[in-house]
């Protein structure tokens, strides 16, 4: 899997599901269609200032709360290059793994990068480097039977191996 | 080395003799759960490429989201998902005139001690209190379920939660649930199992384990265990569907913590604006003024709350400048406080009942909240613009607290209004 290089975009602590994609949107289930709601009630100026590309750096627990995949999903199909964070909440860490979104737990990552600073996260050496600041971290790289999962573009295109399907 | 009810439920589920926290494990579900976002994983299943689902009788879909349909984009969802359903032969169809899923769930005994039961919503964690490896997950990955009846999963550590004492009328389990989440934080339990157990445990009924077992996932748990005891099996087995096994964890399984609370002298608490681990007692928020109160959802809208809820209203009014709202968790329920008279009771005190559903509590389709107005409500989240406008602010009480609130427009204790 090729390193990730974008510009970051620094989130606070325990940014949930409700801020992420607020449950007044659920019914909206087309993944091309979710991104037009991403961070719509507290951040609403991501959707403008944010690129396909960019990176999301957040602090600890990162898309807690509800099993919404549309928070996920808008996430990824806007277009974000990775989510680095101190760490994540359960559902939302699978939920990005299956969509084949490139996560990383970056323990610290938020005292060395600021909003608007270039970082390159290399999934498989467990690398985080920034580019502006030359500053670099080390994280536990993902289990392998999960970059394998990212890798393949996550589980419906895993499933449909499985299944010998194509 | 003894297995905690988590490694015991997976390993049997992974047909392996054992596994250990940590272990990431393909396991078969013996129910998968979804409710009008089963639409959702309806578009996935198709992109995956199978005609037929892997076990219609394993799939269990509920409408409680928005029901009655609030727009024409939720009813061309629930219309695709009927006829899905239909053409797959999903038999455990449940439309919009039954309930909230983890209650309807447990009802018609497809919660038991024992087995993996999955559902795309995440207070799945309810099933625990039966004594199911019970847990929330995505849309995508219920799709590969429907299409293969498998899901990887990490083995979880586990948190040993140990409550002793009796609790003290006018305080409950949301209180006790709450006290925990307050001290072990709201990723205090992230990807980790919790197993409560201890004598104020062993003495709630199964309604109050499952307030338990729902909000636990608030502190981030992947499955919240009551051990399964006389009282889960008496419930369970008059309405089992399918087979369980009264599986219980090691008495020298190995815990990642341990917490012990005493209950005997415990105040109701609140959950303050605007997360569910910022918990206070009622005598340092008492006054704070409220626009709405809530009562119900799959967290506390079942028959022994509305009945509390009624101990406290009845013979009053609420404060004028309040809406109280009340959303019975299951029609069961709902018919059930009808003939017993709760509801008349709450009716003249000026109550709103709303049909069961998850109604306001995640501001979907009614009991919005306006900016700068504060509620206080008996469901499970109080995050920045759950129900409504995210200028509102939530707490999160019992719902005893929640009637008490309403009579005096403001947070209030509900023991006062309990004395004999």
């Amino acid at each position: 899997m090729e390193p990730v290089k974008g510009k970051a975009w620094v989130l606070p602590d325990d940014v949930n599901t409700d801020v992420i994609f607020p449950g007044r949107y659920m019914s909206v289930t087309d993944a091309e269609e979710t991104p037009k709601y991403l961070f719509e009630t507290v951040y609403p100026d991501f959707r403008e200032k944010a690129k396909p590309g960019d990176v999301i750096v957040a602090g600890k627990y990162f898309g807690c709360g509800s099993s919404r995949e549309q928070a996920a999903t808008a996430i990824r199909y806007f277009g974000i290059g990775c989510v680095v964070a101190e760490s994540f909440a359960r559902i939302f860490y699978r939920n990005a793994i299956n969509l084949g979104l490139p996560i990383a737990v970056v323990p610290g990552v938020t005292d060395h990068v600021s909003e608007g600073e270039e970082i390159e996260v290399d999934l498989e050496a467990g690398k985080l480097k920034n580019l502006t600041t030359g500053k670099e971290l080390s994280f536990e790289p993902l289990p392998e039977f999960i970059l394998d999962l990212i890798g393949q573009g996550g589980l419906i295109p895993a499933t449909r191996k499985k299944l010998g399907i194509e | 080395m003894g297995k905690t009810l988590a490694e015991k439920i997976l390993a049997k589920k992974a047909c392996k003799s054992e596994v250990d926290a940590g272990q990431i494990v393909q396991a078969a579900v013996d129910v998968a759960m979804s409710h009008e976002n089963g639409r959702m994983v309806k578009k996935s299943f198709e992109k995956i490429g199978v005609d037929k689902v892997w076990d219609p009788e394993r799939i269990v879909i509920i409408f409680d989201h928005r029901v009655p349909a609030e727009s024409e984009r939720t009813a061309i969802g629930q219309k695709e998902l009927r006829e899905f359903v239909a053409a797959q032969g999903i038999g455990n169809f449940y439309d919009i005139n039954v309930g909230v899923c983890h209650q309807v769930l447990a009802e018609e005994g497809f919660s038991r001690p024992g087995i993996l039961l999955v559902g795309t919503d995440s207070h799945t964690t309810t099933a625990g209190a039966l004594g199911a490896f019970a847990t929330g997950i995505g849309a995508t990955e219920m799709s590969a379920v429907w299409a293969t009846g498998e899901l990887w999963l990490k083995v979880p550590e586990t948190l040993k939660i140990v409550v002793n004492g009796k609790l003290p009328d006018g305080v409950y389990s949301k209180d006790v649930v709450l006290k925990v989440i307050g001290t072990i934080g709201s990723d205090g339990a992230d990807y980790k199992a919790m197993e409560y157990s201890g004598q104020a445990i062993s003495d709630m009924t199964v309604a109050s384990r499952m307030v338990i077992s729902n909000l636990s996932m608030e502190a981030g748990a992947k499955t919240a265990f009551i051990i399964p005891d006389k009282v889960t099996e008496a419930y369970v087995k008059p309405r089992a569907k399918g087979a369980y096994e009264m599986l219980v964890p090691d008495p020298d399984a190995s815990y990642l913590s341990e917490h012990t609370f005493d209950v005997s002298d415990l105040e109701p608490q609140l959950a303050c604006p605007h997360q569910v681990d910022n918990v206070k007692g009622i005598t340092e928020v008492a006054g704070t003024k409220i626009d709405q109160a809530v009562i119900g959802s799959c967290t506390n809208g079942r028959l022994e709350d509305l009945q509390e809820a009624a101990r406290v209203l009845k013979g009053e009014k609420i404060n004028p400048g309040v809406r109280l709202l009340i959303v019975p968790a299951s029609w069961s329920i709902y018919r059930e406080a009808l003939k017993q008279g709760i509801l008349e009771t709450l009716i003249d005190a000026g109550a709103v009942v709303l049909n069961a559903g998850c109604g306001p509590c995640l501001g979907a389709h009614e009991g919005c909240l306006a900016p700068g107005e504060t509620a206080v409500t008996s469901t499970n989240r109080n995050f920045q613009g759950r129900m409504g406008s995210a200028q509102a602010y939530l707490y999160l009480a019992s719902p005893a607290t929640v009637a008490a609130s309403a009579i005096e427009g403001k947070l209030a204790d509900p023991r006062k209004y309990l004395e004999a």
